[in-house]
């Protein structure tokens, strides 16, 4: 029997995901070295969790939710949240003022300002939408 | 028997997927970005943890050497800029590609959901690859922006598990990398990106061929494909200009609203980023104070020198970049002793190894070892001012570490002995 009828590929498949799994699990086992495992599985497989089955249906919903009512404009609106989500997501311990004070320890700044200026781009991104969509819907 | 029809719950069915824009040309293009991006982010990542000498002394953070904490150069002192260069770039990509790698998974999301879940070892295989890929894609992205804001909610070292994660990392992103480079190149031979740039809403069309990322049964567009691409690029454009200014300085500091490092602390000398205040490690004026005298050891002539005899011995000022691991830099003029006029006083002639320490009690980063070459280059200096004034206890009073490419977390500050091992009579 050859080796592509019982494992599904090549023999270049196999060794090339054999290798890559190997280095990955040696990895781990260093990152398991200094730390509690559970806490780093728990992140791994957290992030995982938290992006496919989390994330990725909620904003999926929230899309629907927004051109379900084949709403005009739809991607006025789009664009500018999707901005203001992802600066949110990669930003989010400043603009949230986690960290228990950590940050303003070590740098000497306030942490409160992140929130205002968030705030601020949002309204920027939303404002500068509705002009645009504005503007075209006129020479329309 | 009657026979019972089992009816999928709703995403693992084809027809779940509408979106007329998926398909195997539009997640080529955003793997081809990522082709080139990822190799930016990890070289520079590793080039950081070279650039910290973990061979030296208590350098190495990350645990027992193990087989994959290799680095091969000794980390060079010029360009001056070298670090904040290539830690910058690992930063500031890394948060530029955040779009590009989120818009791929939504673009690949119908691969998770799949069926039959499982056709044959291979696809098992690949399958347990590809959620290695994707969790440590999330994890070793959202390790390192977090820690770029000092915010650490886990209880793992961030060093060890952002550096042994990366190598989880590398392993399943080489491999997606090589048994899907076939798949790309004909994907991406089936339309042509200027084409594409030119369609509007009107004329998008679903993708054509077999690829599971096709929809079965797609809805109307709302959108273009030049308008996702055109997005997901201007979203990475967006989040360049919140972040660049954090390490380029300039004008492109006050664009860079969001970054934890983008903004003006007021005009004085010594107004320019803090990474650890004084008062964040513990530092007293007692311990700094007229009492602190620096110790050189190591040499035939041990020494015991007070600020005010370092101000006597012959002081050179330099412009130096002190660049943090967290992405940003300063460009400052630093002046003091050169490190290697104080080998000469200590009547150190050769040495392995300059071991510094800080009053600082506490903290991985209160001690630094320094190769030959970092402490005998003629800029490395034991820093006493800043731009024409005495250091502030935040930047390190009365004396630090301020040497051309170190790292900022090795330019110690505050610091009490410098040790020259290795040395020879």
């Amino acid at each position: 029997m050859s080796l592509h009828r019982v494992y599904g590929a090549g023999a270049l498949h196999l060794l090339s995901t054999l290798a890559a799994l190997a280095v990955a699990a040696y990895a781990f086992t260093r990152i398991f070295a200094g730390a509690q495992p559970a806490n780093v599985v728990a992140w791994f497989a957290g992030a995982l969790v938290a992006h496919d089955l989390i994330a990725f249906p909620l904003y999926t919903a929230l899309d629907r939710l927004a051109r379900g009512r084949r709403m005009r404009g739809v991607n006025y609106v789009r664009v500018p949240a999707l901005l203001a989500g992802l600066s949110f997501i990669v930003f989010a311990p400043l603009i949230l003022g986690l960290g228990d004070g950590r940050y303003e320890r070590a740098t000497t700044l306030s942490q409160d300002v992140y929130l205002g200026r968030w705030l601020l781009l949002c309204g920027a991104l939303f404002a500068a939408s509705a002009l645009v969509y504005a503007l075209r819907a006129r020479r329309r | 028997m009657k026979r019972v029809a089992i009816v999928l719950p709703s995403p693992f069915r084809r027809e779940c997927w509408r979106s007329p824009l998926r398909g195997p040309w539009l997640t080529s293009v955003l793997g081809a970005v990522l082709l080139a991006g990822i190799p930016i982010v990890a070289v520079t990542g590793l080039l950081s943890y070279a650039a910290y000498e973990p061979s030296l002394g208590r350098n190495n953070l990350i645990g027992d050497p193990g087989l994959l904490d290799f680095y091969v150069f000794s980390w060079p002192t010029s360009p001056s800029w070298l670090y904040a260069l290539t830690q910058g770039l690992h930063v500031t990509v890394g948060i530029a590609l955040v779009p590009i790698v989120l818009v791929k998974l939504w673009s690949a999301m119908p691969k998770l959901f799949e069926w039959p879940a499982l056709r044959s070892p291979a696809h098992a295989l690949e399958r347990v690859s590809l959620a290695l890929l994707v969790s440590s894609t999330l994890f070793q992205f959202a390790t390192g922006i977090l820690n770029a804001q000092l915010y650490y909610p886990w209880r793992f070292s961030f060093l060890a598990a952002h550096f042994y994660g990366a190598w989880v990392f590398l392993a399943a992103f080489v491999l997606h990398a090589v048994l899907k480079l076939p798949t790309m190149r004909r994907s991406l031979r089936q339309r042509r990106l200027l084409d594409e740039l030119r369609r509007g809403l009107d004329e998008t069309k679903p993708e054509t061929g077999d690829s599971a990322l096709i929809p079965a049964a797609p809805s109307a567009p709302t959108i273009s494909r030049r308008g996702v691409l055109g997005l997901t690029g201007g979203a990475s454009l967006g989040l360049l200009a919140l972040t660049a200014g954090q390490s380029v300085g300039g004008p492109l500091r006050e664009i860079a609203l969001l970054a934890p490092h983008g903004r003006d602390l007021g005009s004085g000398p010594n107004d320019f980023q803090i990474n650890k205040t004084a008062a964040s490690v513990g530092i007293t004026s007692a311990q700094t104070g007229d009492a602190w005298r620096l110790r050189v050891a190591g040499g035939p002539r041990p020494l015991e020198l007070s600020r005010a005899q370092l101000l006597a011995l012959p002081q050179h000022s330099y412009e130096l970049t002190i660049a943090c691991v967290e992405g940003w830099s300063t460009t400052q003029s630093w002046s003091g002793v050169r490190l290697r006029d104080l080998a000469a006083v200590a009547g150190v002639e050769t040495f392995d190894e300059l071991y510094v320490e800080s009053v600082q009690r506490g903290g991985s980063f209160r001690r630094a070892s320094l190769s030959v070459s970092q402490a005998s280059d003629r800029r490395a200096l034991l820093a006493l001012r800043v731009n024409g004034a005495d250091l502030s206890a935040d930047h390190g009073y009365p004396a630090r570490i301020v040497v051309p490419a170190l790292p900022g977390v090795h330019c110690t500050k505050w610091v009490s002995l410098l040790e020259f091992r290795g040395t020879r009579a």
